[in-house]
């Protein structure tokens, strides 16, 4: 097999039922080039990778290498020609030491005693590319930097020239994302590319040579990384076009409902997620959190919500401090949360719509007393739900995972805003639904807000947050860079902000 | 051809119920074909067996008697089980109930009359094996240990207490060197029915006790809570259930209701408290397939309860008549739970065999 000089994807297109996730998409790279591939959630980066790695078949399109067009089937035909990929969760045994996992899978590897014959190439590797690592280690000891070497030294050790990473920074710290762009520069100077799917447009400029940038399925812009730069980026990510704002009740914004001060917290890893952020949201009043996703925004909602306890800084709500809150007293204070992962957090799939109506209310009046539950009146309510937010269904009596993703998250904002909380906190509320329903759903916590609520509204979707909110704050690694309005603010001033620049800066 | 594996969405009452007795139909045969492999007539073996536990009063009885610890016992598993919380230890929370209430009918039980007597020797059985139940629990949610291996673990270390107790110090003087405690005073013993073992107070407790968690499981707040944590460990975090509580009291609960069968065998049937398989003949085992073929409704646990302690009895009685080893029953019993739980991968899934060869996409 020669060496992977230059690989092309034409032309691709692949959908997923009625959803286009990728359209028409061109992509060209060549040895020795990292190519950035840059774009929000669910704008087909993925797809895009999993097409070249081989676990989807495009609906149209060829892969071309070195002017031969190949068919990939499957993983294992594209680690035959030469394509590795490296997730963002990382595929190793945590109880084999490095050497069993690199040997894992391995197919050159002697029947008996495989690590044996792997050590000498796993030495070879390692200096070459300074891979430091100890082979006999179990991977639970490691750090995540170490993992992730350990996971380049797999990929190497199978001849992979061109290496996919997903996120690769995402779960390491700042040094050892430097060390991680060390790496990677050497291996490019080997005759290496690599394809780096990243949310972070410092990391797109400092190291790649080129970068391709996809928004809902389609390439919105491709160039060198001399033609670019942030602002730029920010915009092709984002697009131009910002939809004119829903109409909104002419009310000012009154009393404070929340307030959190100067909160820190940190991720399941231990990483700073949120760092000395503050803010207040009023009544009659959406506050929106703008951002790329993982800066913060998951732990912030999280912490408010009560599912997690913040390191430093303190969280009063109507005047009341949350200490050490747990979900049920975030809910007794008049929280309500749409929940970003619907399907995991929101609802429990297997119970009945009408059960699923009132969790989290279900040990509030009338739905319960101190013993039994009150299946009438939680029927009443259910029935009450289904019509007031037109939540298609054939009966309160369906296992609510028969419904569809729109139908359930209608289900689960009218049970989270039906109550008039005082304050609404939801997390990408209209991710992966229709248009239908987007529009309906955004309509509800607008007239919320209008009826008095405060709605914190976090979301990646611009547009939605330009359409929806009073206020919106910018999110880049665990603090805000900013604070605008929606009609008096560009795009560009949000993408830099998005990208790490303050409002001044911008 | 092509076998593929799809999730089924919707199933209905009538389906399941098909399933069920389709899952029992192929045990049945199974075991049919290892009572062949020993020369024996299956069709006569298994119309023994039923002929011998439901074909006469005193069969009728003995399956009444056997059937009492498994709607107890198995009532409480269900609820452990709803909450997918693996309670193999129900053996063991049976023997430390039948401690605690040994305990009491010896100290304090000669000095009080019968009304007394018995509730009290029931709520500390209760309260016995719910503690039991609970080490489990607590080992679990703080310390992430696994439930299967803790449950069952402690099933040996409360075996070999009680064989501590009746050979140590609670051994009897009154019973020339067996391995028995003293007799339990006379207020303590439950009476039965004319010429059977059936114990009418007992038989009422455990009809009474699964109804109730029955209605306890679907009805009540605690229920509630159970069914969202074994369906969904992340939605229950969402929506504030107290994983901790929760789950050591639904332990406790069930574990109490193994120790309830507990003081229910000491006083009507043992009178005294002696080896651990005698006490027990692994009804906490048993009642593992009771639960089950109850589909995890407490109150169903009356019907599954009295089918098994048919086949103990049944199988008895063929062990006798048809010479059949000792571990026929043991073996009928392990072949209906693997169907029934094979069973159950049909209400989840559908399977759909493609015939010629397929195009790939």
């Amino acid at each position: 097999m020669n060496r992977i000089q230059s690989l092309e994807m034409r032309g691709i297109s692949k959908s997923f039922l009625e959803v286009k996730a990728n359209q028409n998409i061109n992509l060209t790279i060549n040895a020795g080039e990292i190519l950035g591939l840059l774009g929000e959630n669910g704008a087909g980066k993925t797809t895009l990778m999993n097409i070249l790695y081989g676990l989807y078949h495009p609906d149209e399109g060829d892969i071309i290498i070195n002017g031969n067009v190949e068919r990939l089937r499957s993983p294992k035909d594209s680690m035959r020609v030469g394509i590795g990929m490296i997730h963002q969760h990382f595929m190793l045994v945590n109880k084999h030491s490095v050497l069993e996992n690199i040997a894992l899978g391995y197919d050159d590897a002697p029947f008996f005693f495989p690590h044996k014959a792997l050590r000498g190439r796993i030495r070879e590797l390692s200096t070459q590319y300074g891979l430091e690592i100890d082979p006999d280690k179990p991977v639970w000891e490691l750090s995540a930097g170490e993992q992730q070497r350990v996971e380049i030294i797999k990929a190497l050790s199978r001849n992979a020239d061109l290496l996919i990473m997903d996120e690769p920074t995402s779960v390491l710290t700042p040094q050892e994302a430097d060390e991680l762009f060390v790496i990677l520069r050497r291996m490019t100077s080997e005759g290496h590319s690599i394809i780096l799917i990243t949310h972070k447009l410092d990391e797109i400029m400092s190291i790649c040579n080129r970068v391709m940038v996809l928004r809902k399925g389609e390439v919105t812009g491709a160039a060198p990384i001399e033609e670019v730069n942030k602002g730029k980026l920010a915009e092709m990510m984002i697009g131009r076009q910002i939809a004119s704002a829903y109409p909104k009740a002419d009310v000012e914004p009154g009393n404070d409902v929340l307030k959190v001060i100067t909160l820190d917290v940190d991720s399941d890893r231990g990483l700073p997620a949120v760092r000395n952020l503050s803010l207040t949201v009023s009544t009659h009043e959406i506050l929106g959190i703008a951002g790329v996703s993982g800066n913060g925004q998951q732990e912030l909602v999280e912490t408010i919500t009560g599912l997690r306890q913040p390191l430093r800084g303190t969280i009063t709500m109507k005047g009341i401090p949350m200490d050490h809150a747990d979900a049920r007293k975030a809910h007794t204070l008049g929280i309500t949360h749409v929940p970003e992962e619907r399907i995991k957090y929101g609802i429990v799939p297997n119970l009945l719509l009408f059960e699923n109506s009132v969790l989290k209310q279900h040990r509030d009046a009338p739905f319960s007393n101190w013993i039994q539950m009150d299946y009438g009146a939680i029927k009443e309510h259910a029935e009450k739900l289904v019509k007031g937010f037109h939540v298609d269904t054939p009966s309160i009596n369906t296992r609510i995972k028969n419904l569809s993703g729109g139908n359930i998250q209608k289900l689960i904002l009218g049970r989270e805003i039906s109550g008039s909380p005082d304050l609404l906190i939801a997390a990408h509320p209209t991710y992966g639904l229709d248009v239908g329903a987007t529009e309906y759903v955004r309509k509800q916590i607008i007239e919320l807000r209008d009826h008095g609520g405060a709605v914190l509204l976090v979301s990646e979707d611009l547009d939605e947050l330009f359409m929806v909110c009073d206020r919106i704050a910018v999110m880049f690694e665990g603090h805000f860079m900013g604070e605008v309005t929606p009609d008096s603010c560009t795009v560009e001033e949000i993408g830099l902000m998005m990208a790490g620049s303050t409002l001044q800066e911008a | 051809m092509q076998i593929d594996l799809l999730p089924r969405e919707r199933t209905t009452a009538g389906f399941n119920l098909l399933i069920l007795l389709g899952s029992l139909f192929t045990g049945l045969l199974a075991v049919s074909v290892i009572f062949a492999m020993n020369g024996v007539n299956p069709a006569l073996a298994i119309f023994s067996i039923f002929k011998g536990s439901f074909g006469s009063w005193y069969g009728i009885k003995e399956t009444i008697t056997k059937a009492i610890p498994l709607i107890l016992i198995g009532s409480g598993l269900a609820v452990a089980y709803k909450a997918k919380f693996w309670n193999i230890g129900a053996e063991s929370q049976l023997l430390v109930g039948a401690i605690f209430a040994t305990w009491m009918g010896l100290t304090v039980g000669p000095h009080l009359p019968a009304v007394l007597l018995v509730p009290l020797m029931f709520v500390s059985a209760f309260i016995g094996g719910a503690l039991w139940g609970m080490v489990p629990a607590i080992l679990k949610v703080r310390f992430g240990i696994n439930e299967v291996i803790s449950t069952l673990m402690l099933n040996y270390i409360a075996a070999e207490f009680v064989k501590f107790l009746v050979v140590g110090p609670w051994k009897g003087e009154t019973k020339g060197g067996y391995p028995y405690t003293d007799d339990l005073p006379a207020q303590a013993i439950l009476k039965h029915l004319p010429n059977s073992r059936i114990s009418p107070v007992l038989l009422v407790l455990a009809v009474v006790a699964a109804l109730i968690l029955g209605w306890m499981v679907y009805r009540s707040r605690f229920g509630y809570e159970i069914r969202v944590i074994g369906e969904n460990t992340h939605a229950a975090r969402y929506a504030g259930i107290n994983f901790f509580r929760t789950s050591v009291l639904l332990m406790a609960v069930s574990g109490g209701m193994a120790g309830l069968a507990g003081a229910g065998e000491l006083m009507s049937i043992h009178h005294y408290l002696s080896y651990p398989e005698t006490l027990s003949a692994g009804y906490g085992f048993t009642a593992i397939i009771v639960a089950w073929l109850a589909r995890l409704n407490p109150a169903f646990t009356v019907i599954s309860g009295l089918f098994f302690a048919g086949i103990i009895v049944g199988g008895d009685a063929i062990q006798i008549s048809m010479g059949m080893p000792a571990a026929t029953v043991n073996v009928f019993n392990g072949m209906i739970l693997i169907f029934l739980i094979m069973g159950d991968f049909f209400i989840t899934h559908r399977v759909r065999i493609r015939f010629g060869s397929t195009v790939h996409a």
